[in-house]
């Protein structure tokens, strides 16, 4: 059984340093009541290798690296750690064995230094003074550089993933587990991973790599393992697959292309911001300035940027979880809403998807159904005379399932376990089958497979064909490429004015994201320098 | 070797149920300890405080009495404490409540004053205690000052203004100086259940109070308002939920509720107003609303088994001299545990052996 497992194993140049593989699973399983979220997985991990675990939204990837990592335990199959079967009772017995994980989701305090989140995330005893100097050692040592000073609120996203990955190799992992890495990196940034995951590689470490984006994959993946519905379907070498082949293993058929509806017609005016400023709410936001822009039905508008250029702030004013003084500074279906609350503007018609799925979006802890109540409560019939008619709700969470292809363990569960894409596929389709005439979203397919995200663009696009107004931010330009009709950038609380999409090239955009402005002085001077 | 709380992946629902059943197991093997150390015999003890109130129809009627002013207060509380307002004041606002109450009772007192007197005095009453329970809830809202503080601080100002009102002016003409008003008049006293027995109206007032909070939580939109914005409070905030109005909502709640709950009090089993007429329902209360997981029918239950511990107490002090300070005692190890237990349901003990730390730094 052994023999055969290593026979299919295709790795490169039968490339296997010692023995036995550094890790193995065999027939690992994990239940969820009746569900099978792992169904008897065998993979293999050699030391300098990258491993690929690929698969739709819900295969089954996160909860199978948690029980490599001691959050969860199996319900069944064991896992071998240098050829020995061992037990994990939690995280730090991992890590102390010599695994290590970087999560999607940072456990970061924004309030602390980059150096007291490191501190706080080991396990060991030494002073903060040898930390820090250990810290800033392995910082320099593989180029991921980082002040031990600087408190995390005023760094990127990528600068943030950097202490997460320098926290675990502090702890010389023999293998590191990225669970979708690059979904929330720009492309720059996520170049400058790639640098890093190589070298670690070289340098005979293991590496389990989990994404979406599967161009990457290609270019970086030695072997690839791909689950579909909690079974291991498939291992291969990336290098040899195109990112359609690859797709289809994960899917188990072809994907749709996402297509615009010919003939789109452009309405009236359904969401027109006029000249908007707004103060920060929290001590560490973005201040917006002077941002106008008029979004037509049947229209949508992509904008463009680097996170934390003002995009948060711009949803927050959009949404009327943060007012303005001047009602005229947002005009939703034609009524001065600035000074509306939230409830008010989904009253008439604006609908919104927040870019964070927990906690924002959702409330983790409770169920879809009431998830479902949580923006459906003022306009969908959900509430009648105060009460709940949890019929409806429960209609709604079953509506968005075939829609969407929501896959979950039972009807009703909690929002938090959800696999991620799930849960975006489950609130984006909540907000569309409202039929909303405004559609604010941003990053709707942020870890989304690519089968879904088609499915999301798709539902977009329909639904700006049916009239409704879409405003989209996304940090994944070729997603703003397919489905936009106009493209502006967001930077340091500015928009730019929309370019057309046949217009908007990467230079340009790529230009404005840095601050520079397209007015043909500056850009000559911009080419001189 | 080293004792660490480590996160658990899943919240564990085993333990979210019977976590007060720990607490409660815990509490006694502590008591039994605590029984011994003073020289009584654990068994008996016990035995005088969990079982013999039950054994006869006195006891339990007094027990329902017991419980009705803590159910009905607890159920007030866990509105607050769900959606994350912490009002430890419930003790004040029930004070309050009794004297406003208490005024058209003392100023009916020997008139001809029909049956409105009663209901009178419950709406007064209401209003009293939700008004007290504004305070500390504004100042939360307008000035960001911490709810727990000032509505503890409120619980001193009621007790003393009630003491000064029995002590001067409404103090009984004919009560030999005692700080008591006069006995109120049946049409302002609370009607019995059973002739001659102890169970009161308020007993059943207090069941429509748990229906109405099962309700309330369970099928409107303000329970539902109530829930998420103690659960997740910006996702409530994305759902258009004020949590700021919600805190002087459920604080006016709250504070009726007590306040109802003074008056019954008052006009119930005690008959007239005198300093003294709460044995520390309000904070008993808080012990309630957690052991009942902030659940209306959890209150309960946890009601009538901490009206068990008085009752129990008072027997126990009876037959074998121990101190009636003891069930206070037992009652605050019993908060301790419950709040202990609570976070093994997020969190889980882990034993951290040193010869499993391996040998760091980078080469
Ligand atoms: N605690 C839980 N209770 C019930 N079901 C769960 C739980 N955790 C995960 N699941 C289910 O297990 C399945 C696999 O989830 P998992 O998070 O592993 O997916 P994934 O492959 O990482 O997907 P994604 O790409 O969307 O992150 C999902 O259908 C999810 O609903
Ligand atoms: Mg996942």
């Amino acid at each position: 059984m052994q023999a055969h497992q290593r026979m299919l194993d295709p790795t490169p140049n039968g490339l296997h340093s010692g023995e036995s593989p550094l890790l193995q699973t065999l027939g690992l399983t994990k239940r969820y009541g009746d569900f099978l979220a792992n169904d008897s997985i065998d993979i293999d991990i050699w030391p300098k290798q990258i491993h690929a675990l690929l698969g739709e939204n819900g295969a089954g990837k996160s909860t199978l690296v948690k029980a490599i990592y001691g959050l969860i335990q199996p319900s069944a199959g064991e896992i071998r750690w240098q050829g020995q079967p061992i037990m994990l009772s939690g995280p730090s017995e991992a890590r102390s064995r010599g695994i290590g994980m970087v999560f999607q989701h940072f456990s970061l305090f924004d309030n602390l230094t980059v150096a007291e989140n490191v501190a706080l995330g080991l396990d060991g005893k030494e002073s903060f003074k040898d930390m820090s100097a250990r810290l800033e050692q392995v910082s320099k040592t593989y180029g991921l550089p980082l002040d031990p000073k600087r408190e995390v609120w005023q760094l990127s996203v990528g600068e943030r993933q950097r202490i997460e990955i320098v926290r675990a190799l502090m702890q010389d992992p023999k293998f590191l587990i990225l669970d979708e890495p690059t979904a929330v990196l720009t492309p720059q940034e996520a170049d400058q991973l790639f640098i890093v995951l190589e070298r670690l590689k070289a340098e005979g470490r293991a590496i389990l790599y989990i994404s979406h984006k599967l161009e990457e994959v290609k270019r970086l993946c030695d072997t690839a393992t791909i689950l579909r519905g909690g079974k291991k379907v498939d291992t291969c070498n990336p290098r040899l697959e195109t990112a359609a082949s690859l797709a289809r293993m994960m899917v188990g058929g072809e994907i749709k292309e996402v297509k615009a509806a010919a003939g789109r017609k452009t309405t009236v005016p359904r969401l027109v911001v006029n000249d908007l400023s707004l103060a920060p709410g929290e001590a560490h936001g973005v201040r917006l300035e002077h941002i106008s822009f008029e979004l037509k039905g049947g229209e949508i508008l992509g904008i463009a940027g680097v996170a934390g250029n003002g995009q948060d702030e711009l949803f927050a004013a959009l949404s009327g979880e943060r007012l303005s003084k001047d009602p005229g500074t947002v005009v939703i279906e034609g009524i001065a809403a600035g000074h509306l609350s939230i409830t008010q503007r989904r009253k008439l018609g604006a609908a919104f998807v927040p870019e964070e799925r927990l906690g924002h979006g959702t409330a983790p802890r409770m169920k879809l159904s009431e998830n479902a109540l949580l923006t459906g409560h003022a306009a969908s019939g959900m509430v009648h005379h105060g009460f709940i008619d949890t019929a409806a709700t429960l209609k709604t969470v079953d509506r968005a399932t075939e829609t969407f292809d929501v896959r979950k363990a039972k009807r009703d569960p909690e929002a938090a376990s959800l696999s991620g894409g799930n849960l975006q596929k489950f609130i984006v389709g909540r907000e569309i089958l409202r039929n909303p005439a405004v559609l604010v979203v941003s990053q709707p397919t942020w870890g989304v497979d690519a089968g879904a995200a088609a499915v999301i663009r798709q539902a977009l696009l329909d639904l700006a064909t049916a009239g409704a107004a879409v405003l989209v931010t996304s940090q994944d330009l070729d997603e703003l490429a397919e489905i936009a009709d106009r493209i502006a950038v967001m930077f340091h609380g500015h928009l730019s004015a929309p370019l057309a999409t046949a217009d908007a090239t990467r230079e340009k955009l790529g230009l404005l994201m840095g601050g520079s402005s397209l007015e043909p002085k500056e850009a000559a001077h911009a080419v001189g320098a | 070797m080293q004792l660490v709380l480590e996160k658990r992946a899943e919240r564990s629902n085993t333990i979210a149920l019977v976590s007060p059943l720990i607490a409660i197991g815990l509490t006694i093997v502590t008591m039994t300890i605590l029984f011994a150390i003073l020289g009584k015999n654990p068994l008996l003890a016990l035995h005088a405080y969990f079982i013999a109130p039950l054994t006869d129809s006195y006891s339990l009627q007094e027990i329902a009495v017991k419980a009705t002013p803590l159910v009905m207060i607890a159920i007030g509380l866990s509105l607050c404490y769900l959606a994350n307002a912490w009002n430890i004041g419930a003790e004040g606002q029930f004070l309050i409540g009794a004297v406003a109450g208490s005024w058209i009772a003392v100023k009916t007192q020997g008139t001809d004053a029909g049956p409105w007197v009663l209901p009178a005095m419950l709406v007064l009453a209401a209003a009293g205690g939700a008004l007290y329970a504004l305070i500390p809830a504004i100042c939360k809202v307008k000035f960001g000052a911490s709810e727990i503080l000032t509505s503890l601080m409120l619980v001193y100002v009621a007790d003393l203004f009630l003491d000064y009102l029995v002590r001067g002016p409404w103090r009984d003409p004919h009560g030999f100086n005692f700080p008591t008003t006069a006995e109120f008049d049946p049409v302002a006293t609370v009607p019995l259940l059973i002739e001659g027995g102890r169970l009161h109206l308020g007993s059943i007032i207090a069941l429509l109070v748990v229906a109405a909070a099962a309700i309330l939580l369970g099928r409107t939109i303000k329970g539902f308002e109530i829930r998420v914005v103690g659960a997740a409070p910006r996702a409530a905030r994305f759902g258009g939920f004020n949590s700021n109005q919600l805190v002087i909502l459920t604080f006016a709640v709250s504070g009726a509720l007590a306040g109802i709950a003074g008056i019954i009090e008052v006009a119930g089993p005690v008959g007239h107003l005198q300093p003294g007429i709460s044995p520390g329902y309000g904070f008993t209360a808080i012990i309630v609303a957690f052991l009942g997981r902030l659940n209306p029918l959890g209150i309960l239950i946890a009601g009538l088994f901490l009206a068990l511990t008085f009752i129990g107490g008072e027997q126990a002090q009876i037959a074998m001299k121990i101190p009636l300070d003891v069930t206070k005692v037992f009652q605050g190890i019993l908060l301790f545990y419950v709040l202990a237990c609570d976070s093994l349901i997020l969190y889980r003990f882990k034993l951290v052996l040193p010869n499993r730390q391996v040998a760091r730094g980078t080469h």
